[in-house]
């Protein structure tokens, strides 16, 4: 409820961000999960960079594919129409960050460089292989979004990085859904699915498949892939791809104490089952 | 005919200021000149204090000074425990404001830290270096109490703090020995936050010229802190004034006296200037007491037909590590007691055993002991059913008490006030298509669908209470209310009371029995509480006493006023008094209906006193004292309909009746508000709150991203309905309400979940239930 006392400065742009970035401190942009860890003093940056009114980070624009600002809000990003027809998946699973309140503040950039385990955006981001954009004191660089996440609140940012967007690969022509089981306490995901299926007729040309909530990051998840790619979506593929996720996220299943590892890594094959019909749908 | 505001739902007055946020606060309240408490916190459940080093902090700036138990010496007594519960062998460890070379839960007090500032209070706590040697923790109440347990005060041996069994042990095992079925369950009544929308605050203001202490805090009862902030600083107790302004729920929490309060009263008389603490939710999570903590042993025993022939418990109540103001009646008079329900049960026994434990401490949360009874009694009730192979509805049928009209004795000591226990049962059962939904069922498990049904009868005992009983069980305190009814000479109306409302509608639900028993129009009324010096006496508000005990003050305060009319009214009309009629607030004279005074021109009249009969006093105003003659008991019967999806362990509850009987109801609408809130807060034991500390005394549930508070969307819309059976004893008939959700919903629900999981095989699972623990139950029975 008391942070430690710090400093403040809002930057107009991104150079004049990364200036004050070389004094140290932290960007803040909406503040819904920095703002919270000052409180409880588990944070203490002696400087906060203010970037939430610059305003080439808010844009989300649409062109082959999304590019999304670092600093558009859950909100804006869950209800763009853009987004909405290229990746309908992100705009539902942006729809499911907190409430209301939250999504009006909190921002893709700030959600993913939190890197909190159980946030929704991050399972979409790397399903459906987007990139993220970011810019330094020595320029600007590209990270995939599975290379991205690193671990539990860990990411590929440098000290005074900062992410200026998000790119989106268009997937209009994929039947996508993100299905999340909210934990009842933090409405975090107990476990979130993300599913882009290409189809070809009645067959799964190929299939998209991560897995957030119950994995220290979001996973892809290519034996789940392997298992839907080439059927029709049969109870016995979608049963295959059920079992083989529990296979791909084995080796980073995080629990909690009141839902442990082994019943997230079952629940992650029923939400899969439950994102593939929803995608279908 | 003018419609009676008794019984008119009516809007409560009290939410436009609380919905638009102009409800004034502790917190809300600024001095100048005021310091800022912090407190430095035990990051250890258990452990000697070796060293305290401040210098670090008294230098930072804004510091004014940094105290520990040290330079308390003598300046504060410890905090008492009032409840002193009699032939079980009480121990009342010493609680010190700050903790005297030893913490004994992780939020202890050791340090405070004074600051003209919050946030540099904040900062220099964290720079007060302490020492501790960490001595080994135990929280499971039974543990505690077991060998080789850490002992967690010298002088509690075994850390037993007391041993209450006052039935009959011998008479009871001979009736479970001649049982043809007995049953038994270990249950776990889980540790609960009650989580009032607003934290404790306190601020101490001490006037050195006077010598006066005034203390603003979050209490459900002034008189009772102002009597304990005198015991514990030695100010005169007509010095100490304590004023609980606007209080944001206190669901028991905010019943005892904590060591912050005891603390900022200190710090103000030694300093000589206001001391304010506010409480983070963290703060409020780790020390504001914690509710429930049991762990029972039950058994019952019952006939080959379903007659239930007795219940016996061994309960282990976790009190935490130190006994608060009221803890050890909670597990004891108002648990024990309630052990019959609303059924003929001949044959009770409870030996409840009151550990300390690392814990934070336990106490009175909403419904205090009665749910933990009510919770036991129906869940073996539901075993009963299964064992003999009876619908647990006919077993409960069978037992009800007969419908009776003033007083029925029951085998745990208590007198119940009136009951027609079988009318809210039939009632309910009517209301939720029992036989239907035992068909629907049925053809839903053919569909591999697991729907279920949990019903209980309940009934408590709340309007505490006579103070004779009061004293007889060791409440260290009177029970009784008292109000002054004081009408303006422009005839408005003042109804000062003892109680302290904090979110209940009291002010809305008292002001209609004043304007029913006076006829001035409800909106003339102000209802006034919550200050030692404004108003006159009272024990506080909980235990569902507000509407009982200070209600039936003010009816019979209205009554006395009403009386005085009359006879002035007869004197200024020059009629006789028998010839005076009395309808909507106006005096009129039989037969000549032209001829009226109103009971504002009454009031008037009293006031100028320009022609007073002889022998009357001038003024309107009257006091009264209530002490009740019994208990209240309200009852009914709820019932909840759960689908449980066994792929994921979620449970759906798809419906909820609850039907009530609190005798007449003054307000529909707040008497609706009330179970509304008070089923959320009992189904929510059953889902999903639930206080988890690690093996080493951390609490794990230490915000809500964790310890999970009900929400809207998991609950549907509620039926309810109710039956009227009146208090014989109290004046205008009401029983209390606040508190029957929680006692009823928790066991409605649970065993609901447990009927859809028959079939599974699944027997019981320790609260809450957890998608994860269903899940993993249903598991286990397959396997």
């Amino acid at each position: 409820m008391w942070p430690s006392k710090f400093d403040y400065v809002r930057a107009g742009s991104v150079d004049e961000a990364l200036a004050s970035a070389a004094d140290g401190g932290k960007f803040l942009a909406g503040g819904h999960s920095l703002l919270p860890a000052m409180k409880l003093r588990l944070d203490a940056p002696e400087q906060l960079i203010d970037i939430g009114r610059i305003p080439e980070l808010q844009s989300i624009s649409a062109n082959g594919g999304l590019t999304i600002g670092a600093a558009a809000t859950h909100d804006a990003i869950a209800t763009s129409a853009d987004v909405q027809a290229m990746c309908g998946a992100l705009a539902s699973a942006c729809g499911q960050v907190g409430d209301q309140g939250v999504r009006n503040f909190g921002t893709l950039g700030g959600n993913i460089a939190h890197a909190d385990p159980a946030s929704d955006p991050p399972t979409v981001l790397v399903a459906v292989g987007a990139n993220v954009n970011i810019q330094g004191a020595d320029g600007a660089r590209s990270v995939g979004a599975e290379d991205f996440f690193l671990g539990l609140f860990e990411t590929a940012l440098d000290d005074g990085e900062l992410i200026t967007s998000v790119s989106v690969p268009d997937v209009s022509d994929h039947q996508s859904a993100y299905i999340k089981f909210p934990h009842p306490a933090s409405r975090y995901a107990i476990v979130g699915v993300c599913v882009a299926l290409k189809m070809d007729g009645a067959v799964c040309d190929h299939a998209h498949v991560a897995v957030g909530g119950a994995t220290l990051r979001a996973v892809r998840c290519a034996g789940a892939e392997a298992a839907l790619a080439g059927t029709t979506l049969d109870d016995a593929a979608v049963n295959a791809a059920a079992e083989a996720v529990k296979s791909d996220i084995a080796e980073d299943l995080i629990g909690d104490i009141a839902y442990p590892e082994a019943y997230r890594q079952q629940m992650a094959g029923v939400f899969l089952k439950r994102a593939i019909a929803a995608a279908q749908g | 005919m003018t419609t009676r505001i008794f019984g008119s739902g009516i809007k409560r007055r009290e939410d436009p200021r609380l919905i638009t946020g102009e409800a004034r606060y502790t917190d809300d309240i600024k001095l100048p000149g005021v310091l800022h408490m912090a407190v430095v916190r035990s990051p250890y459940a258990h452990a000697n204090i070796v060293s305290i080093d401040s210098s670090v902090a008294e230098a930072m700036d804004g510091v004014v000074a940094v105290y520990t138990s040290e330079d308390i010496g003598d300046g504060l007594a410890g905090l008492p425990t009032a409840w002193l519960i009699p032939d079980s062998d009480l121990k009342t460890p010493e609680h010190p404001a700050l903790a005297k070379g030893k913490v004994r839960y992780v939020g202890d007090g050791v340090a405070i830290v004074l600051a003209d500032d919050r946030y540099r209070a904040q900062d220099a706590a964290d720079a007060v270096l302490v020492e501790y040697e960490e001595l080994p923790a135990v929280i499971d109440p039974e543990e505690a109490a077991g060998e080789g347990a850490p002992l967690i005060h010298d002088d509690v041996e075994g850390n037993i703090a007391f041993t209450w069994a006052p039935f009959d042990e011998d008479a009871s095992n001979a009736v479970f020995d001649a049982a043809d079925v007995v049953v038994s369950e270990r249950i776990l009544q889980q540790r609960l936050l009650p989580t009032a929308m607003e934290t404790r605050a306190a601020m101490a203001q001490y006037n050195p010229a006077t010598q006066e202490l005034t203390l603003w805090c979050t209490s459900q009862n002034p008189h009772i802190h102002r009597f304990i902030i005198s015991a514990v600083t030695g100010l005169n107790e007509n010095k100490v004034r304590v004023i609980a302004p606007e209080v944001g729920g206190g669901f028991g929490s905010k019943i005892p006296c904590y060591p912050d309060e005891a603390l900022v009263s200190w710090a103000s008389i030694k300093l000589g200037v206001p001391v304010k603490w506010t409480e983070t939710r963290s703060e409020n999570y780790l020390i504001t007491i914690h509710g429930r903590d049991h762990v029972q042993h039950v058994e019952m025993a019952a006939s080959n037909d379903g007659k239930i022939l007795g219940v016996r418990s061994t309960v282990y109540a976790g009190m935490g590590g130190y006994l608060s103001t009221a803890a050890p009646g909670i597990p004891t008079i108002l648990h024990g007691l309630l052990y019959v329900g609303p059924y003929t049960i001949d044959s009770v026994y409870c030996k409840s055993i009151g550990v300390m434990t690392n814990g934070a401490p336990t106490d009175a949360y909403r419904g205090a002991g009665r749910p933990e009874a009510t919770f036991l009694l129906e869940r073996m009730v539901d075993n009963v059913a299964r064992e003999i192979g009876m619908d647990p509805v006919e077993v409960r049928r069978k037992n009800l008490i007969p419908a009776f009209e003033n007083g029925y004795d029951v085998a745990a000591g208590l007198t119940y006030d009136s009951g027609d226990y079988p009318a809210a049962f039939e009632k309910a059962l009517g209301m939720a298509g029992y036989g239907d939904f035992r068909r629907q069922q049925k053809s839903a498990k053919a569909e591999g669908r697991y729907l279920g049904i949990g019903v209980t009868a309940y009934t408590e005992m709340c309007g505490l209470g006579p103070s004779q009983v009061a004293g007889a069980v060791g409440f260290q305190g009177g029970l009784w209310e008292s109000a002054t009814l004081r009408v303006t000479p422009t005839g408005k109306v003042q109804a000062l009371i003892g109680a302290s409302p904090h979110g209940q509608g009291s002010e809305t639900t008292l002001a209609q029995i004043i304007a029913d028993e006076l006829g001035f129009p409800v909106d003339d009324i102000e209802v006034i509480h919550g200050d030692t010096t404004e108003t006159p006496m009272g024990w506080g508000t909980y235990g569902s006493r507000t509407t009982p005990v200070t209600g039936a003050a003010l009816a019979q305060a209205s009554r006395k006023l009403k009386d005085k009319a009359r006879v002035l009214a007869a004197h200024l009309m020059e009629a006789n008094e028998e010839d005076i009629e009395y309808a909507d607030g106006s005096f009129s004279v039989k037969g000549s209906p032209d001829q009226a005074q109103s009971i504002q021109e009454v009031a008037l009249m009293a006031h100028l006193a320009w022609n007073m009969p002889e022998g009357m006093d001038p003024g309107f105003e009257e006091s009264q004292f209530y002490d009740p003659p019994n208990f209240v008991y309200p009852f009914g019967t709820h019932i909840a309909i759960v689908e449980v999806d066994a792929e994921t362990g979620e449970i759906d509850l798809q419906r909820y009746i609850a039907v009530d009987d609190c005798g007449p109801q003054i307000n529909p609408e707040i008497v609706a508000g009330q179970i509304h809130g008070g089923v959320v807060q009992g189904v929510a034991q059953a889902l999903c709150e639930g206080v988890v500390y690690d093996e080493n005394g951390q609490l794990l549930t230490g915000s809500m991203m964790d310890y999970c508070m009900p929400k809207a969307d998991m609950f549907p819309n509620f039926e309810l309905g109710e039956t009227v059976t009146p208090s014989p004893h109290h004046p205008v008939g009401v029983k209390g309400v606040g508190e029957t959700g929680t006692i009823a919903s928790t066991p409605t629900v649970y065993n609901a979940v447990l009927d859809a999981l028959a079939p599974l095989g699944v027997k019981q699972i320790d609260m809450p239930l957890t998608s994860a623990k269903v899940w993993g139950a249903i598991q286990d029975a397959r396997s």
